[in-house]
């Protein structure tokens, strides 16, 4: 057993109303490739804010190399050797790359050695990069990119990677993870963030498990598997969900040939797509992020229209309608924003209920709302989906991001939809919750309606959907049975590795 | 109508005069703006500048300390807006419209004992053999020593953020201050300096008024100049020579309807006054016009409050 690189001994780290983290303590070796796991809330970010010297502890104290290692900020813990790459990108889109690695710098040489540098250490680690290109222009891939080398050119001891896979294709994974092992065979430790376990158990040689801010165990996640981690995780078992066995039936929603423009500049809009939901049907839409998903889901929901043959429920035509119109022949939609699309943030949750279910629930008559009746819906939406609040006519801000995300589901689920769309149902929510929200849009495919799922988590959509198609530039991959489909097959309809390589090992 | 009576070359070297108050206010304000800050305040702080300078330069009887003074003037009234909009995060907007109102007042207030005073001379610099080159000379080297700051001001400004690190560190508060606080840059204090370097240019461009373009003080004499100096940043596409050239076109017109009228042009003299207006409004508009090109030197995090949760 080597000495540890960095130590955290019973860190405690309380914000007014929720402790973060309490008393957590475990090590990293150098070399090692730890996981940090456990749900959101759980404190894995403020853990990590710690050791990037964003947060300082309450009480506790961590050791790097032995000595006593307290960075007051980002910079100190830079040049300590610790570099991260954010979950949310850190980075500046009007900046070209090799601006945006300079200000990840301390020192940065000039910008002609810097674009020599970064050439260079995109060639060793094969991660192909223009140090000239505007970021904003780069994929969600390319731009991982541009974090993973920023932090490679300090030659950092400890690299924290903070959910790093959620943007990638399954292509662009593997050489991520081909990366983080030549980086860890070279002496690097690496802290890695993440909820999904079999990419856990591929990666990491240790992993220290949190819930509700403390240690609930430390093991080697290649002895457990992915149900045992998870269930460590979240401190129950979890239900299988149940898919029933539902037989389609008739076609409900009917797309062909729908072109759009994007709503907005770095949208990609829709080319000529076309699927087919029957009755009792999910439909699984996959694809990495920006390559048209919100734009499949305004042009289904009516935020934007199209031509009226584009679309059709039951063979009638919809495809010019706005939304309240595709309402009220039974065309739901729940887009992926929580906050600001799906839900209005500093209105209660009855307002919340009664902003789409009016049409369809007869909430409102002549103009006039029916307050009773609205609260009357929002309750059974809170009961029904176990929505965790004190009240209907608290906020929909003051929600957590699961809890939410089970009123927005609930709420379209309640209205009885024949055809409902879902952008990201369980995204950001805690893995009780998840299985809950893919529970009841199974539950509405059985009772015979038409599921449209929109997800980048590739493996919801294995779970729940029966039929998978791949959204890849605003075009719609033919669609394919999910059964018998494989993470490769997925991974070459979703587009490959966008002109990626295979890291040079043997240098 | 006798057109024969505008000379062109001092009416080059009168539209650098008239430019260069609206070319300090607005290079300051494009600093603040690239930093992320929308302070609609310059009407205000070029007019305290104004009577700052101005007060400043009678009771010293030296104009170099009256500029000096209304800078701080500018600056300490920036700060104002800096305080209010970056530790008590006040609306940007409101905040900026109120420093304008607040700063026509207390400028107002200061300067009732100063109406109608004679301000000490600025004098001009004669650089000699330069100066007495034909044409070139009157037009470009027989000007104060702030006309020639104001032009060093904004290759300053020009260089600092395309060759710097403190200028990228700007910009790039400017674009994303949650990246830019994640990587450890002090967003709140770059802000604050960037406000305060507005405040400054600004209150500079006031006292260029009424030290040497008028020279006198009266109430409200900026005359919308501090407004039509945050339209150039923003038609200008936040590009420093652009805002020079801005400044100039604008001071270019006034001059020459000024000059248009008094040689009796058969136009009513209100569409004369308004021509600087719509004509710099227009030109710059039409340069802008690639609206996807523009949007992207818009700084990404303008007027969007910061606010450090973690």
């Amino acid at each position: 057993m080597t000495a540890p690189l960095l130590s955290i001994e019973n860190v405690t780290k309380a914000y007014p109303g929720v402790v973060a983290n309490s008393d957590v303590s475990f090590e990293i070796t150098p070399g090692e490739v730890h996981a940090l796991l456990g749900e959101n809330g759980a404190g894995k970010s403020t853990l990590v804010k710690m050791i990037y010297g964003l947060v300082r502890p309450d009480s506790g104290a961590m050791r790097l190399n032995g000595g006593p290692f307290a960075p007051p900020t980002p910079n100190a813990a830079r040049q300590a050797g610790i570099a991260m790459v954010f979950q949310h990108f850190s980075l500046f889109e009007a900046l070209d790359v090799a601006e945006n690695v300079a200000l990840g710098m301390e020192n940065p040489p000039r910008p002609r050695d810097l674009a020599r540098r970064i050439r260079e250490v995109s060639e060793t680690y094969g991660l192909p990069l223009d140090p000239a290109r505007r970021v904003g222009d780069l994929s969600a891939g390319e731009r991982q990119r541009v974090e993973i080398i920023r932090c490679l050119l300090q030659d950092p001891k400890l690299l924290i990677m903070d959910e790093p896979t959620s943007v990638l294709t399954p292509q662009e994974v593997d050489i991520l993870f081909q990366t983080l092992r030549k980086l860890s065979a070279e002496g690097t430790a690496i802290l890695y963030i993440s909820h999904k376990l079999e990419e856990i158990r591929a990666l990491c040689d240790a992993a220290t498990i949190l819930r509700r801010g403390e240690v609930v165990a430390t093991c080697d996640p290649r002895e457990k598997s992915a149900r045992e981690l998870a269930e460590l995780m979240v401190g129950a078992t979890l239900a299988v969900p149940n898919r029933g066995g539902a037989v389609p039936g008739d076609v409900r929603l009917e797309v062909s040939g729908l072109t759009v423009a994007p709503a907005n500049r770095f949208g990609t809009g829709l080319r000529d797509v076309a699927f087919e939901v029957r009755r009792g049907e999910v439909f699984g839409v996959g694809g990495v992020a920006g390559n048209g998903q919100e734009d499949l889901l305004a042009a289904l929901s009516g935020e934007i229209t199209a031509a009226p043959e584009a679309i059709r429920l039951d063979g009638v035509a919809v495809g010019h309608l706005g939304p309240n119109k595709r309402r009220s022949l039974g065309i739901l939609a729940a887009p992926e924003e929580r906050l600001g699309h799906a839900a209005a943030p500093d209105m209660s949750l009855i307002e919340n209920a009664l902003l789409t279910g009016e049409i369809r629930e007869g909430l409102g008559r002549r103009g006039f709302l029916n307050w009773p009746a609205a609260r009357r819906f929002a309750d059974r939406i809170i009961e029904g989906f176990d929505v965790r609040t004190p009240g209907p006519a608290h906020a929909a801000r003051s929600l957590s991001g699961g809890n939410l995300q089970k009123f927005v589901i609930g709420r379209e689920i309640l209205q009885r939809p024949d055809v409902l769309i879902v952008n990201q149902p369980t995204w950001g929510v805690d893995a009780a919750a998840a299985a809950a929200i893919r529970q009841a849009l199974l539950n509405l495919a059985i009772e015979g309606a038409a599921i449209v799922v929109i997800s980048q988590d590739l493996d919801e959509i294995l779970e729940i959907s029966d039929r998978f198609a791949a959204l890849n530039e605003g075009r719609l991959t033919p669609p394919r049975p999910t059964q018998g489909l494989t993470m490769e097959e997925i991974g070459l309809m979703m587009g490959g590795a966008h002109d990626m390589e295979v890291a040079h090992v043997a240098e | 109508m006798d057109l024969s009576s505008i000379d062109p070359i001092l009416l080059i070297a009168a539209l650098i005069v008239a430019a260069t108050p609206i070319l300090l206010a607005a290079i300051g304000e494009l600093v603040v703006e690239k930093a992320g800050v929308l302070n609609l305040g310059v009407e205000g702080m070029m007019i305290t500048g104004a009577i700052c300078g101005f007060a400043v330069a009678v009771e010293t009887q030296n104009p170099a300390l009256g500029f000096i003074g209304a800078a701080l003037g500018g600056a300490a009234l920036s700060l104002i807006f800096g305080f209010l909009t970056q530790y008590l995060l006040s609306n940007q907007v409101a905040t900026g419209l109120a420093l304008t109102l607040f700063g026509l007042g207390i400028s107002a207030l200061i300067g009732q004992a100063y109406i109608g005073v004679k301000p000490p001379i600025t004098a001009d610099l004669d650089i000699p053999l330069l100066s007495d080159v034909p044409v070139i000379g009157p037009i470009l080297f027989q000007h104060n020593l702030m006309v020639y700051l104001s032009l060093g001001i904004v290759a300053g400004v020009w260089y600092l953020l395309k060759y710097t690190r403190v200028g990228l560190v700007l910009r790039a508060v400017g674009e994303n201050h949650d990246a830019a606080h994640a990587l450890g840059y002090k967003v709140v204090r770059i802000r604050m300096l960037a406000i305060a370097f507005g405040g400054a240019c600004a209150g500079l461009g006031g006292a260029y008024l009424s030290l040497i373009r008028v020279p006198q003080w009266t109430e409200g004499m900026t005359a919308g100049a501090g407004w039509i100096a945050l339209a150039i940043v923003v038609f200008a596409s936040w590009k420093p020579w652009r805002v020079l050239l801005g400044a100039y076109l604008f001071g270019g017109i006034t001059v020459l309807q000024l000059n248009l009228q008094a040689a009796g042009l058969k136009i009513p003299v209100e569409y004369l006054s308004m021509s600087p207006y719509l004509i710099t409004i227009l030109v710059l508009v039409i340069m802008s016009a690639d609206r996807s090109r523009a949007a992207l030197n818009a700084p990404a995090a303008l007027g969007r409050p910061f606010h450090a949760s973690s």
